[in-house]
């Protein structure tokens, strides 16, 4: 089978699922990895050394920032001209709007944040999750190329062998009068991609009240909640640092303010799949669970021994978080050096 | 401002939903407009409220839909259309995007259309950009901020890295966050005048196209595998007793 992987990248790192869509495509035969930007050769030599065989390169000014109008026009000619059996992309923000948009062109369909495939000849049938992971569904599509983005963390990441080349060919990107302009970015708080972490830790509603804490002078109920809540959780963001993990957040704990969009995981926010998840004070309601149930291990730390996130941890602690979580971070702080 | 939001009927995000006989079902949890599409509501809102002009909410699916579509109205919207046909089953993603764009169409010279960026039941988050591909327009998906004046869009919209600041021209497809603030309530003047409104369903002949033939099969739905855990709750005198014992045994696991 031959397989086009979009290589999605910002500024010139590739996302960690990119190589994994590699890893996937070289289960079924041959990869061409395709790698759009403005001077990303580099990222074609990591393709190589990912397992990549050939490397199908778009490096133009024109494609320096992201635009979905200007990267489909090229990867859809691209395929359009060269008929790979299956285009498979990282299901990243970029990656899926790209397979939507290719799809049309293409007059094909798309399988959307996939798990788990398996391949008859050229023919596949993938598993994803529907309902933020309440069921699960299989899907085949009838028509030709095959597009598939792929759950982050989902599948493995092939071991990077230096030194490992192949054959890079350079492609124009395909011009046009693209009315999207990007005037720039603003970066996340947080250095680590909730998406991409191999550790998580989250707080929930139980962050924000602290019995032994006394707000400072002057502010309404609602500020004061806020206060407390930010004390909390300075509590789940120390732990974090001190393993070098993502924060996030339960829904209620976005809601009421404590912490921004970006960090919550549920049915509404994020769908994480860590190693390990630890959840502070959060009860387990089902939107959250629906977005962290499969994580390998989970580590909960609440009041309440009836919470129902305990039925998915392995290991739970019926306790003050705001006692406990600071004693944890100092336990791993010394146990890993750090 | 001619303003479109398409909006999705769904089970509600607290239901417990189950495969029994083949069969996806929710018990007895209400069908809900898709969380999602409250953002794409309330954004639409506001940009009529900024610009003037009408905004009309439009949903594919059978006559318990017009309950969402109820919802819309008593939101704000000015008017909404229901496509529903006997001769519609199973549509993929392509198939709705299709529908939606062929009705956006026959409502004619719209400026923008305002979509949620996924649906919490097929969990897709295709059909904003598909609808975009179709009609020809920039796709502005995962905004959080809009500004518009004069025909030029500034979006800042979520990515991995944070946030992309982006400006296009009308017309334009949103797709909508949870980050661009929260939905406003139906007012109860609201929910009197959609109460009493009559919501025209639109048929497949009535916008001149069969119905979409699926390429996406879905031909297993099935429980996720439910996983064994026993919960090993950890105790110990003190706080820092807890912690040692709890940070050997993850340890221990080599996780991390």
């Amino acid at each position: 089978m031959n397989t086009f992987v979009f290589i999605d990248h910002f500024k010139g790192t590739a996302l960690p699922a990119s190589w994994e869509a590699v890893g996937v495509g070289k289960t079924l035969g041959n990869v061409t990895a395709l790698i759009f930007g403005s001077g990303v050769e580099a990222l074609g030599k990591t393709a190589f050394e990912f397992g990549a065989d050939e490397v199908l390169l778009a490096d133009d000014p024109a494609l320096a920032d992201y635009r979905a109008e200007a990267f489909a026009a090229t990867l859809s000619k691209l395929a359009g001209e060269r008929t790979p059996d299956l285009l498979l992309f990282p299901t990243t923000t970029r990656g899926r709007e790209l397979a939507g948009m290719v799809a049309i062109d293409l007059k094909t369909g798309v399988m959307v944040d996939v798990t788990a495939l398996e391949a008859v000849g050229d023919k596949i049938t993938v598993t994803r999750p529907i309902y933020a992971g309440k069921l699960l569904t299989k899907e085949t599509c009838s028509t030709k190329p095959q597009i598939i983005t792929l759950r982050g963390r989902a599948f493995p990441k092939p071991p990077q062998q230096a030194g490992k080349s192949g054959t890079l060919t350079k492609i124009p990107a395909v011009a046009g009068d693209f009315p999207t302009k990007v005037e720039g970015y603003t970066t996340s708080e947080s250095g680590v991609s909730l998406a991409d972490a191999n550790v998580i830790v989250s707080g929930g509603r139980g962050v924000s009240n602290n019995p032994a804490l006394t707000p400072p002078a002057g502010l309404d109920e609602k500020a004061a909640d806020i206060w407390r809540a930010q004390q909390g959780f300075a509590l789940v963001k120390d732990l974090a640092a001190s393993l070098g993990a993502a924060v996030g957040a339960s829904r209620a704990a976005v809601d009421g303010g404590y912490i921004s969009y970006a960090h919550q995981v549920g049915q509404t926010g994020k769908v994480v799949s860590p190693d390990v998840y630890f959840a502070l004070g959060i009860s387990g309601a089902i939107q959250h669970l629906a977005g962290m149930r499969t994580s390998k291990m989970i580590v909960a730390i609440n009041r309440d021994p009836e919470a129902p996130i305990f039925k998915l941890a392995r290991y739970g602690v019926v306790g003050d978080l705001f006692q406990i979580a600071p004693a944890l971070t100092a336990a791993f702080k010394k146990k890993m050096g750090k | 401002m001619k303003i479109v939001v398409c909006i999705k009927q769904v089970p509600d995000s607290t239901a417990k939903m189950v495969v029994e006989g083949g069969k996806v079902s929710w018990g007895d949890a209400p069908m809900i407009m898709n969380p999602w599409d409250e953002y794409a509501v309330e954004a639409a809102l506001q940009q009529k409220e900024a610009l003037g002009g009408t905004l009309t909410v439009v949903s594919i699916g059978d006559e318990s839909t017009k309950e969402a579509l109820k919802r819309a109205l008593a939101m704000g919207a000015d008017d909404a259309i229901l496509i529903s046909d006997p001769a519609l089953g199973y549509l993929d993603t392509q198939g709705i995007a299709l529908i939606l764009v062929t009705t956006i169409k026959k409502i004619g010279a719209v400026d923008m259309a305002f979509f949620g960026r996924q649906a919490i039941d097929a969990d897709a988050g295709l059909v904003p950009v598909q609808a975009a591909r179709l009609l020809g327009w920039p796709a502005l998906t995962l905004a959080s901020v809009i500004k518009i004046e004069g025909g030029n869009v500034r979006v800042e919209r979520g990515i991995e890295e944070g946030r992309q600041i982006v400006t296009s021209k009308l017309p334009v497809v949103f797709s909508l966050t949870k980050d661009f603030g929260e939905p406003r309530y139906p007012s109860f003047m609201g929910i009197r005048k959609a109460a009493r409104a009559e919501i025209p369903t639109w048929s497949l002949s009535g916008l001149g196209i069969p119905a979409p033939v699926p390429v996406i099969a879905w031909p297993e739905i099935m429980n996720p595998p439910v996983k064994e855990v026993t919960c090993e709750f950890i105790t110990g005198s003190s706080p820092e007793e807890i912690a040692e014992t709890l940070s050997s045994k993850i340890l221990a696991e080599k996780v991390l």
